[in-house]
């Protein structure tokens, strides 16, 4: 029988998207449904002096306003889950609604539920706040320097850790370097942008004590935990749905105040209430991502050794902590400072800055995309310092692929790898002597073209749990699964991730097929109500698949087994003698004797006839904790045109090569790779939340923030190799975010690749218009080689315009 | 201040009330209970809530109930007979053009009007006809593949003489209704 794992079949999650049958959390619809809406601080950071809502309470089908000032003592503060160690983290408190200060423009203030959407909205419109205005500043830099506004009393300096990772003596490295490279990198602020927005639905059963929560989350459990925390019920008292989930890329991980506001006021008022934010609530308030200002420098032999990498780094934290804040800029981000190279010495400082700006947490890649962003620029610089190929630069410094397990001078040790391949496979999809040979000719004609590379890997599949406890994450990395055997034969598989796109109902529906010999129609996956598993802890970091995809494998497997028993038993022969083909059992040697998987799942939810010893029914649950992190990688190569006269960039190709293990279904891999390369891309070109010096944010609509539209995209070339990695059952990796941990530099490669001959050695993303006729321009008067962009760029209505639409 | 409106939803006229200042795509959500139209933005840039309007992708945010009143709209529930599928939604499904699927039933619902003027689009053509509608998810490739082939199912359809962007029931305008394929057929 043919095995399903390595197929492309169709979506089994599809047939409901593509005709609007699904149900998202603003689709859903309770009897005596009440309508929540917030009101926001329109200051970045300002003393709130008096608040007036009793025109609001008064107002049409108004129920009832709830201010900072009624609910304080009622519910615990929006907690932090990432206790990042031995840093002097502090964490100030997040107020579900604020009560003395408001410390970013969309901060909340009051709540209002209603009858109906626009009668909360109405009411909103009738409350009074008087704001003492104080200074506001999104800038993390700045947010440390002396006489900086201070956001919180108790965190002085606004220093809200200082984490350092160090390995080797890289100062020492640096000391004796025969070459030096240094540049200014900032990586801005950008907003995930899920196409669904967040919104919740809370309902209360006050005979049992029992809240239900339906909320866009991308890991249920985990927001049942922190609600139960911020509403102070006990966990087993609050059931999480998250239905249909419209996009995450991290931006639904995190606890909100709108979530446990919602379940107060369904508790308090003893009817159904449902909020759903709008796109500027969205931009203005759901977590944004990236933030960093960073000095980094990387030493080496003149002939291309590395030897050390040095960063400073001001990660901004936004206003608060968000759940997983605190780990993204020094966990997910440090620790992978060597990237795929043998770099022997580091040493990386990183100061994570309260700032007046909505909060920053998990965007896609997490701080690994910074990571390899700052890697790969510096990489280029060094190779064009020395004067070296850029991708014979990557290979001198390469992991051997003999050398795996590899353990870094950061401590992490890397599951498997050859990188060599996944260069040697790009290099086949691009002629790059030609490419450079056109290059130098449309040079001539005074055309710039230019070709960037990397050479990534990224930490995901998040586990194991060990780790995860060490390192302060207030949670465990395992996952789990149940595979449920009905008496007709179907299956069902509950699981602990809650996939928001990443097609999960389909991959894991065929690892559980090729247990059975069964067709995937027969099994049905389910995921994001906490009453279905005991435990799972959510789909990001690229870790569905290596983590609970394991988990469905292994409950599957312990499933077959007892089926195997018991068709042992049936056919009177020993289970030794059974053998397993086409979807049956039969017994060595007599091939007519033989029962299907569906015969076995009958007879053992009958339990007429069990072996001795065996009980009925078949089930199987697993949790799966895998003993390490999976380490994809890969090589991308772009090339670009870039108009001197506009600095319009456009890009010609994309070629990107990704090793993420062995594939379960190529298509929905594929898919993965695109979404991520353009999401990259997109910051790379055209995204930043900019915010004037009050803490006004500018881009806080669609209209000012530019995510990518299809034509501004070309043809994406896609390639793969396989490295299975050694740490779970699958061989997998993972690939959620392998696109836009390399995207970004790759582009900003090309295009400074294309302008090299100015002495231009960086531009600071995103390469605007503006941002790379503003480097030409500077490099043409001054000779000046780093081209940062933002200080001058980022000016107010400029910077609006400087988004292009 | 509400007042009543007849509006013709999927080919059957639906009284509801609303007030003046409501959106389309409110009513449709809000008191049709057709929740496939989503809502992404608040300035009419997503595309996510587009319907067809007289057989036009428009964008349901920006009109007023009141202003559609007796023109026909169909929403992505009746882009097909029920158990059936558009060209287009198979071909969506066919070549994995959706991950979340938010922004899915506004995209094919843009597809489906600009296959009706350019039934042989080019890649750049269908990338800059769907300028309007975002998605966030599938860097679009594969929606683009998915608008090429459904264009290709759909123009050997109509030389077959099977009716794909030809009126189907009493509507005169240019109608979306497909030759239908039976849903969940494979994988
Ligand atoms: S909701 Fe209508 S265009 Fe975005
Ligand atoms: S599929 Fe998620 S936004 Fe398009």
């Amino acid at each position: 029988m043919t095995t399903l794992f390595g197929s492309g079949i169709k979506r089994r999650e599809d047939p409901r998207l593509i005709t609007g049958t699904a149900t998202y959390t603003d689709d859903i619809k309770l009897p005596g449904l009440t309508y929540a809406a917030i009101l926001r601080s329109p200051y970045a950071h300002a003393r709130i002096t008096r608040v007036d809502v009793s025109a609001a309470r008064a107002a049409p089908g108004v129920i009832a306003v709830y201010t900072g000032a009624d609910i304080k003592d009622k519910v615990a503060p929006v907690p932090c889950a990432w206790n990042v160690p031995n840093c002097d983290l502090k964490i100030p408190a997040h107020p579900l609604l604020a009560h003395d200060k408001v410390r970013y423009v969309g901060d909340g203030v009051a709540l209002v539920i209603a009858e109906t959407r626009a009668q909360a909205r109405d009411a909103i419109d009738l409350m009074d706040v008087d704001y003492d205005v104080l200074e506001g500043n999104v800038d993390p830099e700045k947010m440390t320097r002396a006489g900086a506004p201070q956001l919180h009393d108790d965190v002085p300096n606004n220093l809200a850790f200082t984490w350092v990772v160090a390995g080797g003596d890289a100062n020492k490295a640096f000391d004796g370097a025969e070459v030096t490279v240094k540049e200014r990198i900032v990586q801005q602020r950008v907003i995930p942008t899920a196409m669904e927005c967040r919104a919740a639905v809370a309902s209360y059963n006050k005979a049992m004590g029992q809240l239900t929560l339906w909320v866009t989350s991308q890991n249920p459990h985990i927001h049942r935990f922190l609600c139960s925390v911020m509403l102070q019920i006990p966990e087993h008292k609050i059931r999480v749905i998250s239905p249909e989930v419209g996009g995450g890329f991290g931006s639904k991980i995190p606890a909100y105040p709108d979530e446990a506001l919602v379940s107060f006021a369904a508790m308090d008022l003893g009817r159904p209430v449902k909020w759903a934010e709008d796109r500027s609530e969205n931009f203005k308030t759901t977590i944004h991502g990236r933030d960093h200002i960073e000095y980094v420098e990387l030493c080496g032999t003149k002939d291309g050794q590395i030897t050390g990498l040095r960063t400073t780094v001001y990660a901004g934290m936004g206003a608060y902590a968000s759940t997983a804040g605190p780990g993204i800029p020094t966990i997910l981000h440090g620790l992978i400072y060597p990237g795929p190279y043998t770099i022997p010495n580091v040493l990386g400082t990183i100061r994570g800055v309260y700032t007046a700006g909505a909060p920053i947490d998990a965007y896609r890649g997490a701080g690994r995309p910074e990571a390899s962003y700052l890697l790969e620029r510096l990489m280029d610089v060094y190779a064009r310092k020395i004067g070296m190929d850029p991708f014979e630069l990557r290979r001198k410094n390469f992991i051997a692929k003999d050398k795996f397990p590899y353990t870094t001078c950061t401590g992490l040790t890397y599951d498997s790898g050859d990188y060599n391949i996944a260069m040697d496979k790009a290099l086949t999809m691009i002629d790059v002597p030609a490419f450079r040979q056109e290059q130098a000719e449309a040079k001539k004609q005074g055309r710039r073209l230019g070709l960037g590379m990397v050479s990534y890997i990224e930490i995901c599949g998040l586990g194991p749990s060990q780790v995860a406890g060490a390192v302060g994450f207030g949670g465990g990395l395992y996952d789990s699964a149940i595979v449920r055997v009905y008496p007709t034969g179907v299956v069902r598989v509950y699981i602990g991730a809650k996939p928001h796109g990443q097609g999960e109902e389909t991959t894991f529906a065929q690892i559980v097929a090729d247990e059975f010999g069964y067709p995937v129609e027969n099994i049905e996956v389910l995921s994001g109500d906490t009453d279905n598993t005991a435990q799972g802890w959510g789909t990001y970091g690229s870790r569905s698949t290596a983590v609970c995809g394991s988990a469905v494998k292994i409950a599957a497997q312990r499933v077959k087994e007892k089926a195997k028993k018991i068709a042992a038993h049936l056919m009177e022969a020993n289970e030794a003698d059974l053998e397993w083909n086409d979807g049956k059992y039969s017994v060595r040697g007599s091939p007519d004797q033989a029962k299907t998987f569906a015969e076995v799942a009958l007879m053992a939810n009958l339990a007429w006839n069990m072996p001795a010893g065996v009980e009925p029914g078949l089930e199987a649950t697993a949790f799966f904790d895998p003993s390490n992190f999976v380490y994809p990688f890969g090589t991308h190569i772009c090339t670009v045109e870039v108009d001197e006269a506009t600095g319009l960039v456009t890009v010609l190709r994309y070629i990107a090569v990704d090793d993420c293990g062995p594939l379960i279904n190529p298509m929905i891999v594929e898919g993965q790779v695109h979404g991520g390369i353009v999401q990259g891309l997109g910051e790379a070109l055209w995204e930043i939340a900019v915010y004037d010096e009050s803490g006004q944010l500018l881009t806080g609509s669609m209209m000012d923030y530019a995510i990518p539209k299809a034509s501004q995209i070309p043809h994406l070339e896609t390639a793969h190799t396989h490295t299975p990695s050694p740490v779970n059952p699958l061989g997998i990796k993972g690939v959620g975010e392998a696109g836009t941990i390399s995207s970004a530099a790759c582009l900003v490669n090309a295009v400074v690749d294309a302008l090299s001959d100015y002495g231009i050695t960086h531009i600071d993303k995103p390469l605007t218009p503006s941002r790379v006729w503003a480097a030409i321009q500077s490099a043409r008067q001054h000779g000046n080689g780093s081209a940062n962009g933002n200080g001058a760029a980022i000016g107010t209505n400029g910077a609006v315009k400087e988004n292009g639409r | 201040m509400k007042r009543s409106v007849i509006l013709n939803v999927n080919r059957i006229a639906r009284t509801v009330e609303v007030e003046p200042r409501s959106l389309l795509v409110h009513v449709l959500r809000d008191d049709l209970n057709l929740t496939g139209t989503h809502i992404g933005c608040d300035t009419s840039q997503c595309g996510a809530c587009t319907v067809l309007i007289d057989g036009q992708a428009v964008k349901s945010c920006t009109q007023l109930a009141v202003q559609v009143e007796g023109m026909d709209i169909t929403t992505i529930e009746g882009l097909a007979p029920s158990g059936a599928l558009h060209p287009m939604q198979n071909a969506f499904w066919e070549k994995h053009g959706l991950q979340c699927g938010f922004c899915t039933p506004g995209m094919i619902m843009t597809a489906v009007d600009f296959l009706g003027s350019n039934p042989d689009p080019t890649d750049d053509e269908i990338r800059h006809a769907i300028e309007g509608n975002y998605c966030r998810c599938t860097g679009y490739q594969n929606i683009v593949l998915a608008i090429r082939t459904a264009a290709e199912v759909m123009r050997a359809q109509s030389a077959a003489g099977q009716p794909t962007s030809e009126p189907a029931g009493e509507s005169t305008q240019r109608s979306p209704l497909p030759a239908a394929e039976p849903a969940g057929a494979g994988v």
